[in-house]
């Protein structure tokens, strides 16, 4: 059953590399993005609130041709991009990254946001008199304070984009051992006469990276949340 | 360590305006709940910023407003212990502990860590998480946190207030250590009369944002106007005074302070030992001759100063036993009978003393 095919295997790992980066990418952004929502007030935060909720909440198709309209080669910013830096993400495996990093986006940045608001400011403060600048205080309380969010946003969005379909191929299209990844191999192979046996085994796979994922996120967001919340001596 | 205070702070129709100084020992920040007393220590932390004025602990100046002056929270020194203790569950006890330690230059640490730790007696939970503490023990990993920073001064919002008595006094002893053998000035806010007759140096009473006076404990106690603040049930003059005899036999200790000599029950001290009395107000009673075959063992000759207003049918009556005052609190009815009007010459019946604390030397 996993004797897999050699494009079925780049698809696999295609998948991952695209989840991996996406995620990796996105965190840095989406934790910016849920202390500037959790923590600060400015003009137009409703907007900025509501622009970050958009991917949740329009199809998927449209999201890809907003991208490829932003981010192809005479898009936007991808013109720019590729000129200054010949940056390139149409149709390339870095694009379907993107694509689903800004699907993943609102679901890492509820996540962090929730944690964040749970966080008792007052601990916040009482490190502040103990002599930590905000920095500081950020890096020693809060970020360690707020870690199950993180791991929880992570997983999702790691999820998201093993899932990730329709932004993906309005965006990047469909090729094989470049943007081609499981859910569109899947896809793929469904159109064509004799393709179920094979679309069955990336589908098996599929559940199975999706279970890992669950299997490694739960026992290790318990296990943090427990040395948050300090009811375990588990030093 | 001198503290100087001098600042505003308007918050919607609140408004906070304090003007003390105070020198080494524990200055007691004292009011009702609302008089500002928590928003005054968190103007002197830096967690709030004044609207105006100046603050000034010993040779540096953490806030003023004329020069532009406003020294960040972090950079102040001020160890603040807070009412609920504000540990980080992330943390080990250890790790709360040293904290603040890293932060703290070390030609500033005047304490080192084992000395905390067995000041405090935490040589037991140091691996243990906040979370599985008991109230007591919380809020002294929390008073050996802001102390291992080496502090200019150490605030305490209430530190007491979430405990219950004997969790209290438990407690007591350790701060009582940190000012006489530690000699870290405190500031020290609290509603509850006994922690401040028994711990402060300096009393500052606060009602509606306002200073109403500030001064020795001794001082403000004995004094008629402040006695409503001090609330009226447990208020009582705070006397100090030194052991000079102990009765083994009956238990007894003789007490002498400037104006006389008491007798007081119980006191566990040597002679030569400084000590700290409370004479309630409703505990003492006025006579106009000595009475003689009575249980009451402290019977002092004093003179009538003033009497304050009638509160239903209950009269507050200061008295000077020699450079010392007290009040005592007796019925409107017996004033009249015995016409005490200011100057009269009368005896002091002292029926029970509370014993506070070892003052200092």
């Amino acid at each position: 059953m996993f004797d897999l095919a050699p494009d079925e295997i780049s698809a696999v790992t295609l998948s991952l590399r695209v989840a991996l980066w996406s995620m990796a990418g996105s965190l840095p952004v989406a934790l910016l993005t849920a202390l500037a929502l959790s923590r600060c007030n400015f003009p137009g935060k409703t907007l900025v609130d509501g622009l970050v909720q958009l991917p949740l909440v329009l199809p998927p198709v449209v999201t890809g041709l907003a991208l490829l309209l932003l981010l192809g080669r005479h898009g936007l910013v991808g013109g720019w991009l590729d000129r200054t830096f010949g940056l390139v993400f149409a149709f390339r495996w870095t694009g379907a990254a993107v694509a689903s990093a800004v699907m993943g986006f609102p679901l890492m940045v509820q996540a962090i946001r929730l944690s964040l608001d749970g966080v008792d400011r007052r601990l916040e403060d009482a490190a502040r008199t103990l002599g930590a600048s905000r920095p500081l205080v950020f890096l020693t309380v809060t970020l360690p304070l707020i870690l199950p969010g993180i791991l929880a946003g992570c997983v999702l969005a790691y999820a998201k984009s093993l899932g990730e379909f329709g932004a993906t191929i309005t965006f990047v299209s469909n090729i094989p051992g470049e943007t081609r990844t499981l859910p569109l191999a899947i896809y793929s192979l469904t159109q064509v006469p004799g393709g179920e046996t094979a679309a069955l085994r990336l589908t098996a796979v599929s559940v199975l990276l999706a279970l890992t994922a669950v299997a490694i996120a739960g026992p290790l967001s318990r296990a943090v949340g427990r040395r948050v919340r300090g009811h375990d001596s588990g030093d | 360590m001198t503290l100087e205070i001098d600042l505003e702070k308007r918050r919607g129709v609140f408004r906070l305006a304090a003007r003390f100084s105070a020198g080494p020992g524990i200055t007691a920040l004292f009011g009702r709940s609302g008089s500002g007393k928590s928003t005054l220590i968190n103007l002197i932390a830096g967690l709030e910023r004044p609207d105006r004025g100046r603050i000034v602990i010993g040779d540096t100046v953490m806030f003023d407003q004329t020069t532009g002056i406003d020294l960040p929270v972090h950079r102040r020194r001020l160890g603040y212990v807070f009412q609920e203790g504000r540990l980080f569950p992330h943390l080990s006890v250890r790790h709360n502990l040293s904290y603040g330690r890293r932060f703290t230059r070390p030609a500033d640490r005047y304490v080192a860590f084992e000395q905390v730790v067995d000041l405090l007696g935490l040589e037991g939970v140091l691996d243990r998480r906040p979370g599985t503490l008991s109230g007591g023990e919380k809020q002294r990993v929390a008073i050996g946190r802001a102390l291992l920073t080496s502090p200019r001064l150490l605030l305490m919002d209430e530190p007491l207030a979430a405990l219950d008595q004997a969790r209290k006094d438990e407690i007591l002893p350790y701060i009582e250590h940190l000012r006489d053998e530690m000699r870290v000035p405190v500031i020290y806010v609290s509603h509850s009369i006994e922690e401040v007759t028994r711990l402060a140096t300096t009393l500052v009473l606060l009602d509606h944002g306002t200073v109403m006076a500030a001064g020795p404990v001794e001082a403000l106690t004995g004094r008629l106007d402040l006695h409503p603040l001090l609330g009226r049930y447990e208020a009582g003059t705070v006397i100090s005074g030194q052991v000079v005899a102990q009765d083994p036999a009956y238990h007894l200790a003789e007490v002498a302070f400037p104006g006389g000599r008491l007798f007081v029950p119980n006191l566990k001290a040597p002679a030569g030992a400084v000590v700290r009395l409370r004479i309630r107000a409703r505990d003492a009673g006025l006579s106009l001759h000595p009475p003689e075959d009575v249980s009451i063992l402290n019977i002092l000759p004093g003179q009538v100063l003033a009497r304050g207003p009638a509160d239903g049918g209950l009269v507050e009556v200061q008295v000077a036993i020699g450079p010392t005052t007290v009040i005592a609190r007796i019925t409107l009815k017996a004033l009249d009978r015995l016409g005490l009007k200011p100057g009269c010459a009368v005896y002091v019946l002292v029926k029970s003393i509370s014993f506070d604390s070892h003052g200092r030397d």
